[in-house]
């Protein structure tokens, strides 16, 4: 028998082939949501621990009732001016003495808070209360926070917190990582998210 | 002369298409690296409000994940019509999440442990109640990380 070559495979069908498979994994694709609000939640108490003594002043009241109604320090309030007046109390810095405050930019009104560092948010949901709109209030302090953490980074490293944040989980990020790390400690020190949960009413 | 005229023929000579599988698996490898297969198929409603102030969650093996909400219509006969926690691909009860979380962090390496979040994936229309009973159960197995997952847009815009 005399040999023969053989024969060319016909490739006309992988496009075919391939089609099916991009098809098939385009169908299954689900680009996933994953990000969100981070929070961190109090570890566990136990029952007979008294509570710190808080200055009623230092204390801003952000409550949520079963009609999704906003209180604020018992008045009712638009989501919308929640994050303005949540940057008002915070940057208030009435105190004086040793609770003074250098950095604030507020009305220095002796009625609310002293000190960055020493105000609390006390947010207080109803056990009927839309989870949306406890996101939508959650969003709004967080932003008061991030609006008053980026002026002072912007003043004092001359770029903004948030940028200080995602340079610090950039691989290729050209500074000192550890003196980010301390600077963004600073500015953390400064406004702490004191965000305190109360147990929800019934 | 006559040599070099090419012969004309008048009809257009056809596209190669030598190419296109290579274009289609082009396609297909960007297709593959860039799916992530769904973990838990979801039995219930779960539309996640908005907002803006979010971190992202980049290491999707140290995430577990909690889902809560409405059961869809095809579980509504069984599940009932209240807002139900989903774990895995089951429905459960706030007293599963303990062991779901223990049997999470089983899973994983031990020096992984610290840093292992809880995604609650809510539903908008959901009852702080659930989210709080939620909440308090994390807190107990000190489960403490948490992320609220949100869509990415303008927080005012839940109401509507």
């Amino acid at each position: 028998m005399a040999r023969r070559s053989a024969p060319e495979v016909n490739a006309g069908s992988m496009a075919d082939i391939a089609f099916l498979l991009l098809i098939f994994f385009l169908v299954t694709t689900t680009i996933e949501t994953d990000s969100g609000i981070s929070r961190k939640l109090p570890p566990p108490q136990e029952d007979d621990i008294e509570p710190p003594v808080l200055k009623q002043k230092n204390i801003f009241v952000v409550e949520l009732n079963k009609n999704n109604d906003l209180l604020v320090e018992e008045a009712p309030m638009e989501i919308k001016d929640l994050r303005e007046a949540a940057i008002k109390f915070l940057d208030n810095g009435g105190g004086s003495g040793e609770e003074a405050c250098s950095y604030c930019q507020g009305e220095r009104n002796p009625s609310s808070s002293d000190n960055p560092t020493k105000a609390v948010i006390s947010l207080r949901n109803n056990r009927e209360t839309n989870y949306a709109t406890y996101i939508a209030v959650q969003n709004e302090l967080v932003a008061a926070y991030t609006t008053l953490r980026n002026r002072e980074a912007e003043k004092l490293f001359g770029k903004s917190f948030v940028q200080m944040e995602k340079d610090l989980k950039d691989v290729n990020f050209p500074g000192n990582k550890e003196s980010l790390k301390e600077d963004i400690k600073k500015i953390q020190f400064m406004f702490p998210e004191k965000l305190s949960e109360a147990e929800p009413k019934k | 002369m006559s040599k070099f005229k090419k012969k004309k023929s008048g009809e257009l000579p056809a596209i190669s298409t030598a190419s296109l599988p290579d274009i289609v698996f082009m396609l297909l490898f960007f297709f593959m690296v860039a799916t992530v297969m769904r973990q838990n198929t979801l039995m219930i409603e779960n539309k996640l409000p908005v907002a803006d102030q979010i971190e992202k969650l980049d290491k999707k093996d140290l995430v577990m994940y909690v889902y809560a909400g409405k059961p869809s219509s095809r579980y509504r006969a069984s599940a009932g019509n209240q807002a139900r926690i989903q774990l895995n691909d089951k429905f459960a009860d706030v007293s599963d999440i303990k062991s779901f979380i223990l049997a999470e962090r089983a899973s994983k390496r031990e020096e992984l442990i610290p840093f292992l979040t809880t995604a609650l994936k809510v539903d908008g229309e959901t009852n702080m109640g659930l989210v709080g009973d939620i909440k308090k159960e994390l807190r107990e197995v000190q489960a403490l990380k948490i992320n609220y997952t949100t869509r990415t847009g303008n927080a005012l815009d839940n109401f509507r």
